[in-house]
């Protein structure tokens, strides 16, 4: 085996050798057997969507299937007599994530922009109390939520649950974006602005060229986070046909007339969309989760 | 340019909490507002309700037992994935999959691997598994055993959030420059020295962005208890934010809703406001 270790750590050979090999191996242990561990709820996940109905029983719930089948899979996702499919639910969140996502990453830009760039009275005070608003248990503002969006005449609506998504995404994304822009030259935009640029002008033509990779970690992230939302959802949805595929999933896994291996097979389907934008694109889903502790 | 987002947040962040704190002082207890003042009696009452005492004490039973979980295993795989292991990215990619799933997705699978089973239906989940591999004596009821409750549902939330801390640790050591290990170990430190005497000193910084992070995900903790458990018997799984929700949309005792929404937000806001105030600063002076 032709390791890569750094010269450092090289060790001498002989007895110590043989002793930093076993330590190799323990290594090598421990990092298999966690991951297993990591994938064994993944695997059930899959491995039930995939069986037949005769394979279906708990009793089997760890072997592998016979064949590829996906009977549980599709009874997730057309329904069945018994139950509502979550087809419309599943359409519902690309709806709404959809919008909410590039509404909200538009915004954070704007601001991270501002915030970076132009030093305003009292922009020490301000950023930190936008950064606030993403620590909050939503829990403390919904009823006053709730009131609004029915005075607005947006409760129990997909519009109503995207105006609430960007909102509440604002943080967040402001945060990746002004961490984003204090790394680009100050001098690019003192240059435009000695030209006569103003400050919407700089960010047409200076800012928004550059802001690729912010975008893409910004958006990726609030993808995820929209999509996985359950709170607000259940919220300020009621209604079975506009409730987003979180809500639905967790109507479904209630109902005791539903198999389990349907169950299952309805959550494969709320997870695969954020795990394929997950494994295409882990190392941006990875700088969004930095930025979110900060300092990381 | 800000200005629509400032508006929006001091609107429907500071307007809306400050709101909330306004409800919590009503009598807002049945499906119409009723906006007649009672003070802070709300709150009296709230802790010395039976069910929310609970729901405090299993807020911190779930906080220790996850955090602990959290920072010891990332911790744990950080040093093992710093040793220069091959295949690496597929390790790391494997760990943090889990938090790219919805912790409703969490709830739904793990409610099946921790169920109990039955007389009918035997071991499933997890308790088969463990028969399978010759451990049977470890089966337990998981979440339907009141002395488990709330901790059956922070083994699924460390699933789910440990590979965050293995990334915050694993990028914490990367940073720390061989030329100080080099060092220490001219100075004559073993490994073992290095580990606790260096390593761990400089990841401080760190774990207390872990605990942070972390501490306020736990603190708020509701889809996952939603879906995995319920309140549980006898509210050994219940948690503040599931109170809340309960007793507000279903029960509509909007004013007690508040007021749990309001202790939870102070709970939070103590936890992480000093963070946020100290990591912007220091960012300002960088």
């Amino acid at each position: 085996m032709t390791v890569a270790v750094p010269a450092s750590r090289a060790v001498p050979a002989g007895r110590a050798a043989r002793r930093v090999a076993w330590g190799r191996v323990l290594t090598y242990l421990l990092l298999v057997g966690a991951a297993v561990v990591y994938l064994l709820p993944i695997y059930v996940l899959l491995v039930t969507s995939m069986k037949s109905f005769a394979e279906v029983s708990l009793q089997r719930m760890w072997s592998l299937p016979s064949g590829l089948y996906f009977s549980s899979f599709v009874q997730a996702w057309a329904g069945s007599p018994t139950h509502r499919g979550l087809e419309h639910n599943f359409l519902n969140s690309v709806k709404l994530t959809v919008p909410a996502t590039l509404v909200s990453s538009f915004l954070g830009s704007l601001n991270g922009y501002v915030l970076a760039k132009w030093r305003f009275r009292g922009a020490d005070i301000v950023f930190p109390a936008i950064l606030f608003g993403m620590f909050i248990p939503y829990q403390s503002i919904l009823i006053p939520l709730v009131q609004t969006l029915q005075f607005l005449g947006l409760y129990g609506t997909l519009p109503g649950l995207v105006f609430v998504h960007v909102v509440y995404g604002i943080p967040i994304t402001t945060l990746i974006f002004r961490n984003y822009y204090a790394t680009v030259p100050t001098e690019l935009v003192e240059a435009a602005s000695i030209d006569g640029a103003g400050i919407g002008g700089i960010y047409r033509r200076i800012i928004v060229p550059l802001s690729a990779p912010a975008f893409v970690v910004a958006a990726i992230w609030q993808f995820t986070s929209i999509w996985n939302d359950f709170l607000f959802g259940v919220t300020v949805t009621s209604d079975p046909t506009v409730q987003p595929i979180t809500v639905a999933l967790n109507n479904l896994a209630g109902s005791y007339i539903v198999e389990w291996n349907v169950q299952m097979g309805g959550a494969l389907l709320a997870a695969l969309p954020t795990l394929v934008v997950y494994v295409v694109l882990g190392r941006y889903f990875l700088r969004g989760l930095m930025a979110g502790s900060l300092k990381g | 340019m800000v200005a629509p987002s400032v508006a929006a947040i001091a609107v429907f962040v500071y307007g809306f909490v400050g709101w909330t704190g306004y409800v919590s002082l009503t009598r807002w207890n049945d499906v119409l507002p009723d906006y007649r003042w009672v003070g802070v009696r709300t709150y009296v009452d709230l802790f010395q309700n039976f069910r929310f005492q609970i729901d405090l004490l299993n807020t911190a039973k779930f906080t220790v037992a996850f955090l602990a979980a959290c920072l010891v295993i990332g911790f744990g795989l950080a040093v093992l994935l710093d040793r220069g292991v091959r295949g690496e990215s597929v390790f790391r990619t494997i760990y943090l999959a889990p938090l790219a799933i919805s912790f409703i997705v969490t709830g739904v699978v793990w409610r099946w691997l921790l169920n109990p089973g039955s007389p009918q239906l035997g071991s499933v989940g997890i308790n088969l598994l463990l028969e399978r591999l010759h451990l049977g004596f470890l089966r337990t009821g998981w979440y339907t055993d009141p002395r488990i409750g709330i901790l059956a549902v922070a083994i699924a939330a460390t699933w789910q959030m440990s590979g965050y801390t293995m990334a915050l640790y694993l990028a914490g050591l990367r940073s720390i420059p061989e030329d100080l290990r080099e060092a220490a170990r001219v100075d004559g430190a073993g490994e073992w020295q290095l580990f606790w005497r260096i390593l761990v000193p400089l990841l401080q910084p760190i774990t207390l962005s872990a605990v942070i992070i972390l501490g306020h995900i736990s603190l708020k903790i509701f889809d996952l208890v939603v879906a995995m458990t319920g309140p549980g018997p006898g509210f050994s799984s219940d948690v503040p934010a599931f109170f809340m929700f309960d007793t507000t949309f279903r029960g509509n005792h909007f004013a007690q809703g508040a007021a749990i929404a309001e202790v939870l937000l102070v709970l939070v806001a103590m936890l992480t406001v000093p963070y946020l105030i100290y990591s912007t600063r220091t960012e300002v002076e960088r």
